[in-house]
């Protein structure tokens, strides 16, 4: 599988290249202290191509991702920026995607944003201006036509050559239409997409499959998200209170079906059994890993799961 | 004049219970304190919490509202209405500083004399122990 | 129609703490209907007024009067009557457009909300109200089976559901339908996928709030 290679993310020159690619995740930490990002990237460095920097994630305050991404870059991590639309609208969106290009960001990902009311700030306002799929056709816009979207036209040389990523999620309902919401997105422009937590592993071939059949993966490259259940704890929160991810019983079950201490190591055994599938699956061009407040371990995962070395480019 | 507290209840009394199970309390010759003053209407579901908020104005120490058994509203939830409008003036008297005891509802039938003295017996005594009105205190001093 | 609700009452207790003379005037538009600030609620209001003060041995009058609406200059004009009794304290029930159009007529008054105003909506059932429309100005629910995203999508998406969608509801509660949700499977069943599946576009906010304060002049209606 070779595309057109339309930007200088080192991403896109993996999936391009038809590598089984691999992403990782950052959350900035909720202060200034720009240690904490740099520590965090040394579990990251050279065991992924390039890592999400997410955007103050379920809508609590962290150090913004621009920033957090520019001190990963700085000690040699690829990023990929997330953007949400939740605090910004079409003017901030649109220099921000600017502002990001020209200090070296190469890929952004677009999403709506969680919404205000369960994160740390309830009383906010929030923007919603435009949704994620209108964040996919803005870059797309300023990249391809050098248009923003006053039609005010962006020289050659100024237009922001960014890899466009987005979510995807299976396990959100209604479970039929959600092929067809990702048909928009491709629709739209995007280039890669990568999915919610994966634990319902039939609903997902389920999902991929009629993904091939509508020939998107033909069009975007979609890796599949894995985060390792570290115990039983956290097996209940994502199944009982996490809105769109599923967990089978099973899931729940297997780790349930082990001691306490022996929970964790279960849970990466599951997850490399995932990654090893997806690797094999149709459509799938990667895995995106988020191992939230667990990144320590992202080394561990990647000896585990052959995911390493990764692809050097020269 | 005796110097104990006389309180002035009133009970708002659906036609078809508990007004009748008054007449019935009557017949048997029931003994029930006399500070119940009886409004008929024709259902609980025609009280209204302005009705209350005026008798209190007027002086009332307590009011209740005697309807149907649940179930048994002769208009199908008339009482049911008037259990929640009860609820809902208490929560506003005790926000303006009025004890919400003052308020409650009760549920008879046509039948049940006995239980209709034994209704006035107990909110007399409630309203005894509470005290004259926060509102008459003050007019009276 | 607007939607509203009475104000706590110790808020309102704020408002005329000291004054001896309190008008409570009612509307019977929108907030009649909401039972928010009909005849009924002034009643109500100015009864627990009343009741609060007596309580305190404070001597206040409240007095009560129901326009018939509070959003149209010749019936905040029926008012003048009672302005003129000198009140030191006006408690308007209407929307928030009836107490700033009474200021605005009556500027040397001492007026007061007494309502919150909430949403544009309609009854679900007697006492349920839920908030349909934002007043975006460019009504497009034909678009999406005849539902508002702009007002009932937490997130104002025009290309929903988000991920956020489980079972029908909206992760923001569980108490919050998923219009999206709705939208997508009418169109699924009604078999009108093709219809649905291009993007919509990017919204035009000017004619909404967002453009500033809005105004509609009918220049054959202007005397």
């Amino acid at each position: 599988m070779t595309r057109e290679i339309k930007t200088e993310s080192r991403l896109e020159k993996v999936l391009a290249s038809g590598k089984f690619a691999a992403t990782g995740e950052l959350g900035p930490p909720r202060s200034a202290d720009k240690h904490e990002v740099i520590e965090k990237v040394k579990h990251l460095l050279g065991n992924v191509d390039s890592v999400n920097i997410t955007d103050n994630q379920t809508a609590v305050v962290r150090m913004s991702s621009l920033a957090a991404g520019l001190l990963a870059q700085q000690q040699g991590l690829e990023v990929n920026m997330q953007m949400v639309c939740r605090d910004r609208n079409r003017i901030a969106i649109e220099s921000d995607i600017m502002g990001a290009y020209a200090l070296g960001i190469k890929n952004l990902l677009t999403l709506s944003g969680d919404h205000q009311k369960f994160g740390d700030h309830p009383q906010a306002k929030n923007v919603f201006d435009i949704d994620s799929i209108h964040l996919i056709q803005t870059i797309k816009m300023m990249r391809d036509d050098g248009k923003l979207l006053s039609g005010q036209e962006i020289p050659p040389e100024g237009r922001p050559k960014i890899f466009i990523g987005a979510a995807f999620n299976p396990f959100a309902d209604p479970e039929d239409y959600r092929v067809h919401r990702v048909a928009k997105k491709v629709a739209a422009g995007v280039d890669f997409l990568q999915s919610q937590c994966i634990y319902d592993m039939d609903r997902f071939r389920r999902f991929m499959k009629k993904a091939v059949d509508m020939g998107l993966t033909e069009k975007a490259y979609f890796m599949a998200g894995v985060t390792p259940l570290k115990n039983i704890g956290m097996a209940k929160y994502m199944k009982n209170f996490v809105p769109g991810i599923t967990v089978p019983d099973e899931c729940v079950n297997r780790i349930k079906g082990v001691p306490k201490d022996k929970q964790a190591d279960e849970g990466l055994k599951m997850a490399c059994e995932q990654i090893e599938e997806f690797k094999q699956m149709e459509g799938v061009a990667g895995v995106h890993l988020m191992l939230i407040e667990w990144e320590h371990m992202v080394p561990t995962i990647v000896k585990m799961a052959n995911l390493i070395p990764r692809p050097t480019f020269s | 004049m005796s110097d104990e507290f006389e309180p002035r209840i009133i009970a708002f009394c659906c036609q078809y219970c508990s007004y009748s199970a008054a007449d019935m309390a009557g017949s048997m010759r029931l003994q029930y304190p006399t500070n119940v003053e009886i409004v008929l209407i024709p259902c609980t579901g025609r009280f209204d919490v302005i009705l209350a908020l005026k008798a209190f104005e007027s002086g009332a120490d307590g009011v209740y509202v005697a309807g149907c058994l649940e179930g048994n509203c002769h208009f199908v939830d008339g009482n049911i209405r008037a259990k929640k409008r009860v609820a809902y003036l208490a929560n506003e008297l005790k926000k303006i500083g009025i004890e919400p005891e003052r308020i409650a509802m009760y549920n008879l039938s046509a039948s049940m004399g006995p239980r209709f003295a034994e209704i006035v017996t107990e909110f007399t005594d409630n309203i005894k122990a509470l005290g004259p009105s926060p509102v008459k205190k003050k007019l009276a001093a | 129609m607007i939607i509203a609700e009475r104000k706590p009452i110790d808020e309102i207790k704020s408002f005329i703490e000291g004054q001896k003379k309190v008008l409570v005037v009612g509307c019977r538009g929108c907030v009649t209907v909401c039972n928010a600030g009909g005849t009924k609620e002034v009643e109500i209001l100015a009864s627990l007024l009343r009741l609060d003060a007596q309580k305190e041995g404070h001597d206040v009058t409240v007095d009560e009067h129901t326009l018939e609406r509070q959003c149209d200059p010749e019936y905040i004009d029926e008012l003048v009557e009672f302005v003129d009794k000198k009140y030191d304290a006006i408690l308007s029930m209407a929307c928030s457009v009836g107490p700033q159009f009474l200021s605005r007529r009556y500027p040397k008054e001492n007026i007061f909300p007494a309502l919150n105003t909430n949403f544009i909506g309609g009854a679900l059932a007697h006492g349920i109200w839920a908030e349909h429309c934002q007043a975006c100005g460019n009504c497009i629910i034909h678009k999406f089976g005849g539902m508002c995203p702009v007002t009932r999508c937490s997130k104002s998406l025009m290309n929903g559901p988000c991920g956020g969608s489980a079972g029908g509801v909206c992760e923001i509660s569980k108490e919050v339908e998923c219009i999206w949700h709705l939208i997508a499977t009418k169109f699924m069943e009604e078999g009108k996928l093709e219809q649905f599946a291009p993007i919509q576009p990017i919204k035009d906010w000017s004619s909404s709030r967002d453009g500033g304060p809005r105004k509609i002049v009918r220049e054959e209606l202007v005397k």
